[in-house]
């Protein structure tokens, strides 16, 4: 159960690879985590997620092979969850690629599948789980969005606009589930240094997967509904939504 | 949870519909709700059904067992945590079940779902008091049992447990009808303290004092540390059947711990008549005049924090300042004395979205330096803490989940909704487990499950006896899953 001060005993990490869903999960570690499911495509990856929770003293850790852009991978996980896991407290939706912004790079196939990847699978997923938690009765989503999508800028615009449909439908689904006794969270990071983009310029404000692994936690704690990494881009992204677009297109990045 | 089983109902919208080829269930009648207890978090959903009479309750038990849908019953939702919300299970409200059902003497049988207020309100004019009240009048019989809660009088008087002559309890199979030490003896002392996880209770049978004025005689005192109000306590409170402290936990250094005691009695006849200021609801003609008011209720939840540090502060000041440094004698009206908060409704909106967590722990009186430490670390830490009530208890009863234990308690109340709390209470758990202390069912939130046997000991017995009543595992709540009441227990 997730207790008054926000932290729960389960938790799902969907693209359990990633380096920012399993530092939220050493840091919620720390407190009362008990047993968590890490779903990804990649088992390798997987079983190394697994080491590193062990090593921090999560008990029961199992792990589910799961491409989010296939319903019946999601409906399988929906339900391992429930089985493994009893009530399913918390899940974080992490999944994601950063991929390209080449238009020579950028055939349909791919671009669909970075959709698919940052906007369609992670929805299906949140979707799914959110309505587990309905039926529950109770259960929080988080759900990684990216300032990126608060804007689509030209260096990432197939990244940045399945950011804004995820980001979009978290806020929505957010409100369809508030009666049902579940909350969903969306985190908009900035740039953060990761395997995922590693060997890309540095964009202002860049942090660390243990900075927002912080973040969360204490959003989850304050019963954050967005959480902004750093919290300085809450402002600086109030004014670079409303540039005027020939600013905007000129500007670095 | 084991639930989800297959052909279990659907649920569509607040309806729950029954499958085809079944006899319409009693869970037609049941709507979706969130619930949350008194402080507000965690909050979750559940199907809640009123039932019409008591005497659905065994039937409804033995439908949702067949449906393998687990149950709470709840009262008026006073516990502060998740004592009495069960997300996805059924919640049985049994406030509609609000009777007194017949007197024997002292003894009067009530139906659980009777608040204290209403009991109160028919018992003192004809010059019965209960025996034990919390700090609230709004909490049904059936709670305060499963509570076992405790009021200013624990040190002389025990808990409510104590007062209890027999309890009906509905299971599954059929009603139990127990007592303190005839049979069923072990399903009493299993369900009082017990959460509402032994059954429901349906009927209660409590001993009451009998009072001669609707009157406390109160004396009042102001201490200017933790020291001198612990000395205080220690030295006078045998000599009082009631006695609390208030103390201020924003004071450092010199002054931490600065309280105001209020003790008394119930005034006697001859104290009414010959007090110099009488107060102008009660007089020598009409000693037991009671009638109780809400002042005000608060409409909404307040949109911003206002249980801030200055806030906090200042009130803290003006409630020490207001206090006498010294009275003796003074007749205070009951709800003066015992209810001061539920002069003004709805209060825990005040804490706004995010609601407040009440930190309540027992130390034993040798580790009395543990209260110390709890408020010193609470001032350092910067989270302001309103309401903070000290006082003796006298000996536990043999219920194995009662909260009360020989030594010193100590109540705050903590807005939620700000980073860090987790930490700074789970440190605090592990300072009064070490002293051999414990933290309250009743009032937790956010307890972490390894502590629970420690705090505890007697946890195995009372899972043993509740699993002969509960074999199918029908009764739940959110604080049972959440700190594994049931079983599993490390």
């Amino acid at each position: 159960m997730n207790d008054a001060t926000g932290l729960p005993q389960t938790a799902v990490v969907v693209g359990g690879t990633s380096e920012i869903g399993l530092a939220i999960l050493e840091e919620l570690a720390k407190h009362r985590l008990e047993a968590v499911l890490l779903a990804a495509r990649d088992r390798s990856g997987l079983e190394r997620a697994k080491a590193r929770l062990e090593a921090v003293g999560v008990g029961a850790v199992s792990l589910e092979e799961c491409d989010v852009t296939k319903a019946e991978d999601v409906e399988r996980l929906v339900s391992s969850a429930a089985s493994s896991l009893g009530t399913v407290d918390l899940v974080i939706v992490a999944a994601g690629q950063l991929g390209t912004a080449e238009l020579d790079q950028l055939p349909p196939a791919t671009v669909l599948e970075m959709m698919g990847a940052n906007a369609g699978g992670p929805a299906a997923a949140a979707v799914a789980f959110a309505s587990l938690m309905a039926g529950q009765g109770c259960g929080r989503l988080v759900v990684l969005s990216s300032v990126a999508g608060l804007r689509v800028r030209r260096a990432n615009f197939v990244y940045g606009a399945g950011k804004a449909a995820i980001d979009g439908l978290a806020l929505g689904l957010s409100d369809a589930v508030r009666d049902a006794g579940v909350s969903v969270m969306v985190v908009r990071p900035g740039f953060v240094r990761t395997k995922m983009t590693v060997g890309r310029p540095e964009a202002p404000f860049s942090v660390d997967a243990t900075d927002v692994a912080t973040a969360v936690v204490e959003g989850l704690e304050r019963g954050a509904a967005v959480v902004y990494v750093p919290p300085v881009l809450r402002y600086a992204f109030l004014v670079l939504r409303h540039l005027p677009r020939a600013v905007f297109r000129r500007l670095p990045g | 949870m084991a639930e989800e089983p297959a052909g279990r109902d659907k649920t569509v919208g607040s309806m729950t519909v029954p499958a085809a080829n079944e006899r319409p269930s009693r869970l037609a009648a049941a709507q979706r709700v969130v619930l949350s207890g008194w402080g507000g978090n965690p909050r979750s959903a559940a199907d809640v059904i009123r039932p019409g009479s008591l005497s659905e309750v065994v039937p409804m038990l033995a439908e949702m067992r067949e449906r393998s849908r687990s149950v709470l019953a709840r009262g008026l939702g006073r516990s502060y945590g998740d004592a009495a919300t069960s997300a996805g299970s059924v919640v049985i409200d049994l406030t509609g079940a609000d009777r007194v059902v017949r007197t024997d003497g002292a003894v009067v049988t009530v139906e659980a779902g009777l608040s204290l207020d209403a009991l109160l309100a028919w018992s003192v004019p004809k010059g019965w008091f209960v025996p034990v009240t919390p700090g609230t009048r709004y909490v049904t019989i059936g709670g305060a049992i499963a509570s076992d809660v405790h009021g200013k009088n624990h040190h002389r008087e025990g808990s409510l447990g104590g007062w209890v002559r027999s309890l009906r309890i509905a299971t599954p199979d059929g009603e139990i009808e127990a007592s303190p030490d005839g049979e069923h003896a072990d399903a009493f002392w299993t369900t009082v303290g017990g959460m509402g996880l032994t059954g429901v209770i349906l009927e209660a049978s409590i001993e009451m004092i009998p009072i001669e004025t609707s009157l406390v005689s109160v004396d009042t005192e102001r201490a200017t540390d933790l020291d001198e109000c612990m000395r205080l306590m220690s030295a006078g409170d045998a000599g009082y059947r009631y006695s609390v402290a208030w103390v201020d936990c924003l004071r450092r250094g010199r002054g931490l711990g600065r309280a105001v005691l209020t003790r008394g009695d119930h005034a006697s006849l001859a104290e009414l008549e010959s007090a110099p200021k009488k107060p102008r609801s009660v007089t020598p003609a009409d000693p037991l005049a009671y009638s109780p008011r809400q002042l005000a209720r608060v409409p909404f939840e307040a949109p911003v924090r206002l249980a801030t540090l200055p806030a906090v502060r200042a009130f803290n000041e003006a409630w020490f300042r207001k206090a006498p440094a010294h009275r003796a004698g003074e007749l205070q009206p009951l709800a003066s004395f015992f209810h001061p908060l539920d002069f003004l409704g709805d209060w825990n909106r005040l804490y706004g979205r995010h609601g407040f967590t009440q930190y309540q722990v027992v130390v034993p009186f040798e580790a009395a330096e543990v209260v110390r430490e709890i408020i010193e670390q609470l001032g350092r830490s910067g989270f302001p803490s309103l309401f903070a009530v000290l006082k003796r208890f006298g000996p536990a009863n043999k219920a194995p989940l009662s909260f009360p234990a020989p030594g010193w308690t100590l109540a705050l109340d903590i807005p939620l909704g700000r980073a860090g709390l987790a930490e700074l209470l789970d440190r605090l758990d592990g300072i009064v487990a070490d002293a051999g202390g414990r933290v309250y069912f009743a009032k937790d939130a956010r307890l972490r499950p390894q502590l629970v046997r420690s705090m505890y000991p007697r946890i195995g017995d009372w899972q043993r006896v509740r699993d002969r009543l509960d074999p199918d595992g029908v009764f739940t709540s959110d604080l049972a899953r959440r700190l594994h009441l049931l079983g599993d227990t490390t």
